[in-house]
């Protein structure tokens, strides 16, 4: 249905668009001087058709699930839903679903049956008046694209404001982006926050998600304080940072003072892969190689490392971040203008001295700039931390041991199955919120500072 | 410091120095250079030693005698293939005991779990084979596979080794038969995926990066072309426009994890779109390419001179003519080479992927984007999650491949780049 729908759609653009280009055509044919080009006609035609009916569609797929949803679980029989929980509800839904679909296990009450067969009914009706519907709408829009054919008919000026339209929708998809996700998050989190009071979340100790399913279940009661969470990801941020930020740093100063241009042509590009490996294959490494290698380190100098330390995730983490380091300390320092170098050098310093003493101040507010974008990265990396860091929240600050990070915790929450209405579902989005308000606040300085200074010097 | 010394022998004295600290510098950052080399060599080599035991994978041939006592074409697909399998392997061990149930577990654990339903495919397809026998090639199992690459030593004592004295002198014995070959493992590229490693393949996974890459393309190209084109050429400088580009920039470097919290949260939750659908995936990722693909646009637009638009303009071309006509398809070669970049990087991304659920157990390939299924990367995960040994290589192998795209890609870029790029 819906690929006949999308079919229906192709064909009325394209035959508006035929349309209006031949009715355009035989007016210029007959002498008459038109206002617009007859390719402005035929494209009028066609976004006139395409847009509205393309909405329509959309939108139609969009509400067609809930509205069935409602309607079906609506119509069943009086009774059979009372005293049960939103999940036992989904599941009977899902057991229709699924009975509509043909994967009928074992014998089903009559009123599943029934409720199936409905489902498919409404299916069906919603499908064909989908189709109706969107073939009435083209008609109609073909119809009065034709009518509006005519000598003085501006089509240009139609046509192209209808495509800058188009173009003001899609420069705001990402602002509703960012809407979209500060209201989900503040949302999702403003839930939790009615369950566990927001001083516990930001000042508590404890980080013990694992809250009871069923009333009968033995389990931990649930704590909620994302401290130890927010201390474990400062110190794999702190680990990665001291490993990255020196190495990042001298490789930008040597490519920048002291290699060959031919020796830079070659060795930027293969720094760039690293940034260019995605980090799940970091993670693995971790896991596989680096992990091990401390483990049997620590053994030799007799100390217990975990098997997921925070070094092991924050080593690994820093290798991703040295190209991203040293790409924007190297645009830095290449902004400082060649006048300030070219006067140290002629005063008699080394390059050495020029680099430390003039460059590297000159540039230093780009490098921080840099540094900081690079610990918003770190704060945010998630899958080296899902795969090489721990599960555990524990308040240390000992890089050896195993610590849990922001990313890993929101992602451990919300592997699986997840239903919309318990804590450890909405802490999830707790700590995404905050995950975002901290990341937002360093990117936004970072930003400021690399943008402020580059125009200083410009 | 002596008065009589002249600046000239004040400076000699200090050159020594002065070279020296510039020498350490050097150093110093021709060892950083070296340390980050270094490890890129030591990820891609730990990566190939690992990956290479999974691109071959031990087969074993045997001739199977399709026995009408235990597969009956009125029964079909149902049938005894399992004891036919085994009774086969068993031909070719001399002493291999097929009367109790411990021998006979034995035997059919060399085989594959896949060896039966490769049988019952063969003969489901073809009941005429009934009767007869035929030469059948299937996967052993992991620990034998192991064992034939040499991943299980020997040596060690009996007791911490994953096969006993027994069971590698029966496998052995097949070796010695010649039913043993390692062929390439084409299975890790078109099979699904399974419990199993040695029958584990990434074709749900190549499927779903196919779709979700394809939703993503769709969606991202379009608006981020738009985007740019509008925010670049027309839009007019003031708030609402600044706004909007603070807002790409910032969006461009928002975690990805918080992506897969605003689709589980607006897509899945409120929606009502389906769960591990590449669809989803697709969205989320067009979200997260579009920042990329606009700030690419505009540098391929900002490059073509202002003459070409004076031009046009001069020979009475409206505005969206004069961008349309010739500044875009000027600026076309830059913006594919952002647009394959950022879909790299999308092929790549793991996160989001993850908390949108694609990251289920499916052993069928995703057939519409709206399937549920597994990515290259999220399978890469779930593999490394794995308890079986196998699938360490599987997953290093599984790395190789996503590698393989991603470099093929970036390459396509560069070539684009080199070939169209034009100097004003």
């Amino acid at each position: 249905m819906t690929a006949l729908a999308f079919g229906i759609l192709l064909l009325a653009t394209i035959v508006a668009y035929a349309l209006n280009r031949h009715a355009a055509s035989r007016l210029r044919a007959r002498g008459q001087p038109l206002h617009s080009l007859v390719g402005h006609h035929a494209g009028f035609a066609a976004l006139l058709v395409l847009v509205p009916v393309l909405v329509l569609i959309l939108l139609w797929l969009g509400l067609q699930g809930p509205v069935i949803s409602r309607l079906l679980m609506g119509g069943l029989p009086q009774g059979v839903l009372d005293g049960l929980d939103t999940g036992a509800v989904q599941l009977i839904e899902a057991e229709i679903t699924s009975i509509a679909g043909g994967r009928i296990f074992g014998t089903p009450e009559d009123w599943k049956l029934a409720a199936a067969a409905r489902l498919v009914d409404l299916r069906l009706m919603s499908g064909q008046m989908l189709l109706l519907a969107v073939s009435l709408l083209a008609l109609a829009l073909i119809a009065l694209a034709r009518h509006k054919v005519a000598p003085e008919f501006r089509a240009r000026q139609s046509f192209e404001s209808i495509v800058t339209g188009l173009m003001v929708f899609a420069s705001i998809v990402a602002v509703f982006t960012t809407v979209g996700i500060v209201a989900s998050l503040v949302f999702e989190a403003g839930r939790f926050f009615a369950i566990v009071p927001i001083h516990e979340f930001l000042f508590g100790l404890n980080w013990e998600p694992q809250i009871p399913i069923r009333a009968d279940q033995i389990a931990a009661e649930g704590a909620f304080g994302w401290v130890p969470v927010l201390v474990g990801t400062l110190v794999i941020t702190v680990v990665a940072l001291v490993v990255s930020v020196p190495i990042g740093l001298m490789s930008a100063i040597y490519l920048n003072e002291f290699a060959a241009p031919r020796a830079r042509a070659i060795i930027k590009p293969v720094l760039e892969i690293l940034a260019g490996v995605p980090t799940v294959v970091y993670g693995f490494f971790a896991v596989l190689t680096v992990a091990p290698a401390l483990r049997s380190a620590g053994a030799a100098l007799g100390m217990d490392v975990s098997p997921n330390t925070a070094l092991a995730a924050g080593g690994v983490m820093a290798i991703m971040l040295i190209p991203f380091i040293s790409s924007f300390a190297d645009d830095a320092l290449s902004a400082v203008p060649r006048a300030l170098r070219d006067g140290a050098l002629a005063l008699g310093a080394t390059r050495a001295e020029t680099m430390l003493n003039v460059l590297f101040p000159a540039a230093l507010p780009g490098i921080v700039g840099g540094v900081l974008l690079a610990v918003s990265r770190a704060i945010g990396e998630t899958m080296i931390v899902v795969m090489a860091a721990g599960l555990m929240a524990k308040l240390t600050l000992n890089p050896l041991d195993s610590v849990t990070t922001v990313t890993v915790q929101i992602v451990t929450l919300l592997i699986g199955d997840t239903s919309f209405d318990n804590p450890k579902t909405l802490a999830a989005f707790a700590l995404g919120l905050m995950l975002f308000l901290v990341t937002l606040v360093i990117n936004v300085f970072a930003l400021r500072i690399v943008r402020k200074y580059r125009e200083a010097y410009d | 410091m002596t008065p009589s010394r002249t600046p000239m022998q004040q400076v000699q004295a200090s050159l020594a120095r002065r070279r020296r600290k510039q020498i350490t510098l050097q150093v110093l950052g021709i060892g950083a250079i070296s340390a980050a080399i270094l490890m890129l060599g030591l990820l891609l080599t730990t990566l190939t030693l690992s990956g290479r035991h999974a691109l071959t994978q031990t087969h074993l041939t045997v001739q199977v005698f399709i026995d009408p006592a235990e597969i009956r074409a009125d029964r079909l697909p149902r049938g005894g293939f399992d004891d036919v399998v085994t009774a086969a392997i068993a031909a070719l061990i001399p002493g291999a005991d097929l009367s109790n149930r411990e021998g006979r577990r034995e035997v059919s654990a060399i085989s594959s779990n896949g060896a039966q339903f490769l049988l019952r495919d063969l003969v489901v397809a073809n009941p005429a084979l009934i009767g007869q026998t035929i030469a059948l090639r299937f996967p052993v199992s992991d620990p034998y596979d192991q064992l034939f690459k040499g991943l299980i030593d020997r040596a060690t004592p009996e007791a911490n080794r994953r096969l006993n004295d027994a069971q590698i002198a029966r496998f052995d014995a097949l070796v010695a038969a010649g039913a043993v070959s390692t062929p390439l493992n084409w299975g890790l590229l078109f099979n699904a995926d399974s419990r199993f490693p040695e029958l584990a393949g990434l074709r749900g996974a190549l499927m779903g990066s196919f779709w979700a890459l394809l939703t993503c393309f769709v969606i991202a190209f379009p608006l981020g072309i738009g985007a740019a084109i509008w925010l670049e050429e027309f839009a007019p400088r003031n708030r609402i426009s600044d706004l909007i580009e603070v807002n790409i920039n910032n969006l461009a470097a928002v975690p990805s994890v918080v992506f897969g919290l605003l689709a589980l949260a607006v897509f899945i939750g409120w929606f009502g779109l389906p769960r591990s659908a590449p669809f989803v995936g697709g969205l989320t990722l067009a979200l997260m390419t579009l920042p990329t693909i606009i700030i690419a646009t505009r540098a391929a637009l900002k490059a073509v001179p202002p003459s070409i638009r004076e031009a046009a303009l001069g020979l009475g071309a409206s505005r969206q003519q004069v961008v349309f006509g010739h500044v875009l398809p000027l600026a076309m070669p830059g913006i594919l080479t952002g647009t394959i970049i950022g879909l790299a990087q999308a092929l790549g991304e793991t996160a989001p992927l993850l908390l949108i659920g694609m990251n289920a157990f499916l052993t069928s390939a995703a057939t519409s984007p709206f399937d549920a299924s597994t990515a290259l990367p999220t399978q890469i995960f779930l593999w490394a999650d794995s308890p079986e040994r196998g699938f360490v290589s599987r997953t290093s192998a599984a790395i190789l491949v996503l590698l393989t795209f991603l470099i093929v890609m970036n390459a396509l870029a560069i070539a684009l780049r080199k070939r169209f790029e034009r100097k004003w």
